[in-house]
Formats: structure tokens, C-alpha cells, sequence
């Protein structure tokens, strides 16, 4: 294929189930022959019912869940690879260039400072600290973040204002390929617009954005197409 | 990426009398990389532990470890080599300090030791470069000249950590390093070892029985039950995709503060 | 009348004494190791020197001349005690001169007098195990010592260093042999260290409670421990003897009266003797002294 017409993603036959040991051995069949493409500067929002599996989904793409079946293939440095059978120091090489991923809630490390948060992944891809934590504070800035907490860890932030950090520190990279767990939930109005604004910059640069939007304004502003999971 | 690792272990086991503390255990480590080993008391890592860092023999298996360009059977080499790796290129951080410290000696001294071993004889050198260990490991500069028995435990440990750091080692073991600090003491030591390892590019083989350290630190875990490794991975899929049911039963045993 | 004991020459049996002239052998070839030996039962406690007298009783021979020294000087209970004690059992002849004998046995002192390669300096060593006191462990120092792991030796001067601001150790102080070795010299001050040093006379150490004979054959290069900022230095008294005005010697204080006053006396006795009578000589003349 023509690095131009390959897709971002490609998920074919995705298959993901679990066993609850603890639950006696109960079967939960989240996600079953799932197929998949998204092409650069497309965003695709994941819908369905609860519990059809959209969280597993992004966590699948991004290696956090296993699959039981399938190829789950993301575009890294030119060539595909598919995070399903990918070794693990493989898969964090693509998630450190290439796949980034807001999660739904900010994991809090305890004494590191918002900045240095949003900072870290460009550290780990080599950016100079100084200009790394620049960067981060344009960010933070961005998302509407007071000076005053740059230097804070986000411990005692709000939900909201944890939940900005988590989305500065997604964005920070320009990561080829996005996952958005729920990206606008718990932010007013005007934040919700620069979370939008991030997205179309991110498309109009050719990444592939695949997010999860309760929020339809939001997903009707920022998406694409709609992919839906049927509920298993 | 780097294309050898720096530990090979194959079915690595050792038997007291007819028990197996650890049953044929493989893994591999490679550079710069943290490998948690997780599991309850009895479970056979800090015996792991031990035998990758040469210090206990198995009855079955090999540990190999790559020194520049050749592969060392840690157990098979002379006890000199095994003893100089271990001052040169190893650091072994012990969950209680004082099993890795001169308790009774100044806190320059404990880190100017390894320095002394290889040679250097000049006292303000050394000195000097056990000051700037302090200051990485966040231990007032005027406490250079006090012992560690008038240290907290916490202090205690970072020291420890600086007096194997010192000689600049590429591997370090670390047992339940945050083990028996406060809460806080803990978090200021994780942060510490985070910006040691990534700073360093250490690699690391820990082994904690607390998953949130190990969420925190290491990109790969080791899950052990009964001497066995019951699972093996990501860290974050380890703990958020369990496959194992001794491995869900750890992960869902986690109290949520 | 009662029958006075029969002693082998020297006390010791001739099977004992060849196992320790092996070991005395052993030590000569590793400079500075220390080789187990098999201490016997000696007819006074450890600590009192069995194990020097061990070393000096497989080596003496009839022709020999024996002086015994105990901080310098020849008539403390201790050095008269093991004169007799050779006198009665081995019958050689004694002397309290230096230049005299050629089997010197010592506890804590050097004599003054430049040795000979005719001669054979004996030390009494109480604790031959220099890293004893960092590591208790016998099984690790031995493995210490075999792989060369000095690391703790520079620990402890560093340490002294820094509550001190200068290396503390004053006696027994620790020497590298031939550059291999670490050593514990004895009890000897530091002064005495450079005497140690590429000497032409034979030294032997004997401990005899931890049971251990270590060595320093002629010419053996012996360095005391020390940092390049640091370096090893002797003591220096401002005071020169009082009885023979000697300035080149380790000096004993002398406390004379309650109120206080002292006076600084050579050691070593008998060095200080011979330079008195020189002193005498050069005073009155070639007559003889008076």
C-alpha cells in the first residue's frame, strides 16, 4: 500500500474476552470480530451502549488489553504493527512516538508538578527538559490551566483541572495516532471548545484521532464518522 | 533500541530439601528497562532476587549476564568476578538500609567506600563527589559527616541508594525498596528512583509485593506464586488485563485509599 | 632434692618447631600473609606474647644472642620475664644491646638502632587481622584479603579524616606489603613505620591466641595507608630526650611529680644508653667514661 493511502489503524477480527477467575470463571465477551480502519486526519468516534465494549476498544489499540483474536495493526515510523502479537518493549516504542492515549482519569504520581506531568512524554522522547516543560505550560495555558498550579503536583486539583492535565499531557507529543477516553466529560463549555480545537488541529496535521464522546456536541463538532459497537 | 538483553535466565530454580522456592523460572532483561517481580510472602522472588544477583546459588538453571561484549554465567564464574561485578556494575538496594549500610560510619563514607575500593585516594575528591550524592539523593549536605543510625528510615535508604549508585552501576536489584516508609517518606523515594533510573538509564529487577509501586516504576512485571512466574507482561496490561486467576485475585485485592 | 624440669631446647618440642618454621616459611614467601598455625600451650596466658615467644623458640640456635625489648626498653616484668625465660630453656646468651644480638623479640617498639641483615626482629602481635575491626567475620576477611577488597581500610582513615581533620591512628597502623597485602604491624607507634620499610634484617610476627605468623622478609617494600591529600606522617615532639638529647626518637613522657611537671625520655633504652656513653666519651675525651 502507498504510505499515503494506509491507514493510521487497522483492527481486523478483533476478538477480546475475559475470564473472571475470582468470579467463578465468568465469561465476558467485550468486544467480537471487530473491524476497523482510520485513515490520517480522520477522527472517529466509538459509540454504543454501555458496556458494548468502547473503553476495551481504545485500551486494546493502545496494548492495555490483550486480544484473544484479531490484528490490531497502528502505523509506526512507516510500517504497521500490530500491538496484538508486539513484544512489550515494542509496544511501549509505539506508545512513546506514536500512540497517545487520555484516559478517562489522571493517574496521580504524588509529587511531580503539573508541568512536569505534561512534560514527561517529551522528556522520554528525548526533548530537552527546559523545553519540554516550555511546551508543557503552552499547554497548560491552553487548556485553561492557572499559573499558579503549574508548578503544583495535581493532587489536590479538581477533577476538572486533573482531567486538563491529563489532556495537556496527551497533546503534547502531536502524536500520530489519538485515543480520547471520554475527553470532554467533567469540563465546561469553553474548555470543551479547546479540546475541540485540539482535535481539528490534530486532523488538519494528518494524525488519526479515535475518541469516545458522551458529550454529541462535542462528537458531532470533532468527529468524522461514528463507529458503532453493538452490545454483546 | 538496544538488541541484547542484559540478563538471559532459563528455568532458574532452587530447592530447599524437597520444596521449590523457585520453579523454573525464565525471563530476560534488557537495558534500561525496570522489571517488577510481584507476588505475596512465600512466593519465591526475593529467592529470584537473590539468585540473579548471584548472591545465592540455584540447583538448576543459569544466570547470564552480558559484561561489555561477552555473556558471564554469574554462577559459574570466579567469586572474585562475581564479587567485583557486584562493587562495579551492580547495586543491590535491601528492603531494611541498614543491611546495606555501615551503620556506624559517616554518610560520606558509606558512599566514598565503593570509590576507595576501585582505588581512589584522594580525600577531597572523594568527598566531594559523596556531597553531590547527597544532593541527588535529596540528604542535607550537612549530614555529610553523621552516621545513618541517626538517620530516619528513609534517609537511611536514599543513602543506600546513593552508595550503589556511586560507581555508576548499569544494574540494579532493589527488594521492596519503599518497604516499612511512611506513605510520604515512600512517595519522595519513588520519585527519587523514577528520575535515578530514567536520569541513569538504569536497568532494574524490584520486587515489591505493593502493585502501586510497581505500576508506578516498572514497564514489565513478573507475577509469582508458590515459585513460579504465573504471568508475565506489560505492566499496565499485568494489572488492568489479568489472565492469570492468581494474577486477578492480586489485582482486585488492591484497597483503594 | 627435687629434680629442676628438662626442657627441649627452647622449650618447644623439635616436631612443633618444624611446624612452625613451615609456617614461618610459608609467611616468608607471602609477604605479609597471614598463615594459620597450630599455637601451642605456652606457660604464660595470651596476651602475655606466647606467640612471638613461639616464633623465637623455632628459630633460636645455640650461637645465638638474644635481646627482648617490651615498649622500648629491656627491664620491664614482661621482658625480663621472657629473657629468663630463653635463658633457662634454650641456655643462649642475652644482651640488652641492640648491635649485639641477632635475634631481637619486641612488643610494641622498633629499636632505634639501624637493624643488620644478620639479625631477626620478632614482634609480639595481639590482633594480626587489620580488618577485624570493620568485618568480625574471619570467613569474609580471608576473603578479603584473597581478592584484595581494601575498600574498608581508606574507610576507616577517611572517617578519621573527617571527625578529626587528620588520620587518628597512631599505632598499629596499617601498611600495604609488596604492594599486595594489607598488614597490621603490631602495636608498634607509626613512628616505627618506616623502619619497616626495605629493612636488610628479617621481621616475624607472631600471634599467638588468634594463632597466626606473618612475615616481612629483607628488602620488602612496605607502604603505610594514606590519601595523596593526606599523606602518611611520623609523630615530632618539640622536646629532645632529657637524658641524652636525642631529637630523632620516640620519646616516653614522664610525669615526675604532682604538680604536674614531665620529662620527655627516649624508649628505647639502650639506644639511649649508647648515646649517653657517647655523649660521656665525646665529653671527657678518648679516656674512658667514668
Amino acid at each position: 500500500m502507498q504510505a499515503q493511502t494506509q491507514p493510521m489503524i487497522a483492527v481486523h477480527g478483533l476478538a477480546k474476552r475475559f475470564v473472571l477467575h475470582v468470579q467463578g470463571g465468568a465469561v465476558i465477551e467485550a468486544l467480537s470480530g471487530v473491524d476497523l480502519a482510520v485513515a490520517p486526519g480522520e477522527c472517529v468516534a466509538v459509540s454504543g451502549p454501555s458496556g458494548s465494549g468502547k473503553s476495551s476498544l481504545l485500551r486494546t489499540l493502545y496494548g492495555n488489553y490483550q486480544p484473544n483474536a484479531g490484528q490490531v495493526l497502528i502505523r509506526h515510523q512507516g510500517r504497521m504493527v500490530d500491538m496484538a502479537a508486539a513484544e512489550p518493549r515494542e509496544v511501549l516504542e509505539v506508545r512513546r512516538h506514536t500512540l497517545g492515549y487520555v484516559s478517562q482519569f489522571l493517574r496521580v504520581i504524588p509529587r511531580v508538578s503539573a508541568q512536569n506531568v505534561v512534560a514527561e512524554p517529551l522528556v522520554e522522547l528525548g526533548w530537552d527538559p527546559d523545553q519540554a516543560r516550555e511546551r508543557a505550560r503552552l499547554m497548560l495555558k491552553r487548556l485553561n490551566i492557572p499559573e499558579r498550579l503549574w508548578s503544583l503536583a495535581p493532587a489536590t486539583f479538581s477533577g476538572g483541572e486533573q482531567q486538563r492535565v491529563n489532556i495537556a499531557r496527551g497533546f503534547a507529543a502531536e502524536k500520530p495516532v489519538m485515543l480520547l477516553d471520554e475527553p470532554t466529560a467533567s469540563l465546561d463549555s469553553a474548555n470543551r471548545t479547546v479540546v475541540v480545537g485540539l482535535i481539528r488541529e490534530a486532523k488538519a496535521q494528518g494524525r488519526a484521532v479515535v475518541g469516545i464522546f458522551h458529550d454529541e456536541d462535542a462528537r458531532d463538532a470533532a468527529a468524522d464518522r461514528i463507529f458503532t459497537l453493538e452490545g454483546q | 533500541m538496544n538488541f541484547e538483553p542484559l540478563l538471559r535466565v532459563k528455568d532458574l530454580t532452587k530447592f530447599y530439601g524437597e520444596r521449590p522456592a523457585v520453579d523454573r523460572a525464565s525471563l530476560e532483561l534488557w537495558p534500561g528497562e525496570v522489571l517488577g517481580v510481584v507476588g505475596e510472602s512465600g512466593s519465591g522472588k526475593t529467592t529470584l532476587l537473590n539468585m540473579l544477583a548471584g548472591r545465592i546459588s540455584p540447583s538448576q538453571g543459569r544466570v547470564l549476564y552480558r559484561d561489555e561484549e561477552n555473556w558471564l554465567d554469574v554462577h559459574a564464574c570466579p567469586e572474585a568476578v562475581r564479587r567485583r561485578l557486584a562493587r562495579t556494575q551492580w547495586g543491590m538496594v535491601w528492603q531494611n538500609p541498614a543491611d546495606g549500610l555501615r551503620m556506624n560510619v559517616s554518610a560520606g563514607a558509606n558512599i566514598g567506600e565503593r570509590l576507595m575500593a576501585l582505588g581512589q585516594r584522594h580525600y577531597g575528591s572523594i568527598r566531594q563527589a559523596a556531597l553531590s550524592w547527597l544532593a541527588k539523593v535529596e540528604i542535607p549536605a550537612e549530614r555529610l559527616d553523621d552516621p545513618p543510625l541517626r538517620f530516619s528510615g528513609g534517609m537511611r535508604q536514599r543513602l543506600q541508594i546513593a552508595r550503589n549508585l556511586v560507581t555508576g552501576p548499569r544494574l540494579v536489584f532493589m527488594d521492596e525498596p519503599t518497604g516499612g516508609l511512611d506513605v510520604s517518606v515512600q512517595a519522595k523515594l519513588l520519585d527519587l528512583i523514577r528520575s535515578l533510573v530514567t536520569g541513569l538509564k538504569l536497568s532494574v529487577v524490584m520486587v515489591t509485593h505493593d502493585l502501586a509501586v510497581a505500576r508506578l516504576l516498572a514497564q514489565r512485571l513478573l507475577v509469582m506464586k508458590a515459585g513460579q512466574v504465573v504471568e508475565s507482561g506489560l505492566t499496565d496490561r499485568v494489572l488492568d488485563d489479568p489472565q492469570h486467576p492468581y494474577t486477578q485475585l492480586l489485582a482486585s485485592s488492591i484497597l483503594q485509599a | 632434692m627435687s629434680q629442676a624440669p628438662q626442657y627441649n631446647f627452647a622449650y618447644l618440642d623439635e616436631q612443633t618447631k618444624r611446624m612452625v618454621r613451615r609456617a614461618i616459611l610459608k609467611a616468608v614467601a607471602l609477604p605479609g600473609y597471614q598463615v594459620p598455625f597450630a599455637s601451642r600451650e605456652m606457660p604464660l596466658p595470651y596476651g602475655w606474647g606466647t606467640g612471638g615467644i613461639q616464633v623465637t623458640a623455632s628459630i633460636l640456635t645455640p650461637e645465638d644472642t638474644l635481646k627482648v625489648i617490651d615498649q622500648g626498653s629491656d627491664d620491664t616484668t614482661n621482658a625480663v620475664s621472657i629473657r629468663r625465660f630463653f635463658e633457662r630453656t634454650a641456655r643462649v646468651a642475652t644482651t640488652t644491646r641492640t648491635s649485639q644480638a641477632s635475634v631481637i623479640q619486641t612488643r610494641h617498639r622498633i629499636p632505634e638502632h639501624p637493624l643488620t641483615k644478620d639479625q631477626i626482629l620478632v614482634f609480639q602481635v595481639p590482633m594480626p587481622e587489620p580488618l577485624r575491626f570493620m568485618e568480625p567475620r574471619e570467613t569474609e576477611t580471608r576473603a578479603m584479603h584473597a581478592l584484595e577488597e581494601y575498600g574498608v581500610m581508606h574507610v576507616k582513615l577517611y572517617e578519621d579524616i573527617a571527625r578529626h581533620g587528620a588520620i587518628a591512628t597512631s599505632y598499629n597502623y596499617p601498611a600495604l606489603v609488596g604492594g599486595r597485602y594489607v598488614m597490621s604491624p603490631s602495636p608498634i607507634p607509626k613512628f616505627d613505620n618506616p623502619k619497616l620499610h626495605m629493612s636488610p634484617a628479617l621481621q616475624l610476627f607472631g600471634a599467638g591466641r588468634e594463632k597466626r605468623i606473618y612475615a616481612l622478609p629483607p628488602h620488602t617494600r612496605v607502604k603505610s595507608l594514606d590519601f595523596e591529600d593526606h599523606p602518611f606522617s611520623v609523630q615530632h615532639w618539640d622536646q629532645a630526650c632529657a637524658l641524652c638529647g636525642a631529637r630523632d626518637t620516640f620519646l616516653d613522657e614522664i610525669v615526675l611529680d604532682d604538680a604536674g611537671r614531665r620529662m620527655f625520655v627516649c624508649s628505647d633504652s639502650d639506644y639511649c644508653g649508647e648515646r649517653r656513653d657517647n655523649n660521656a666519651k665525646a665529653k671527657n675525651g678518648p679516656r674512658e667514661a667514668a
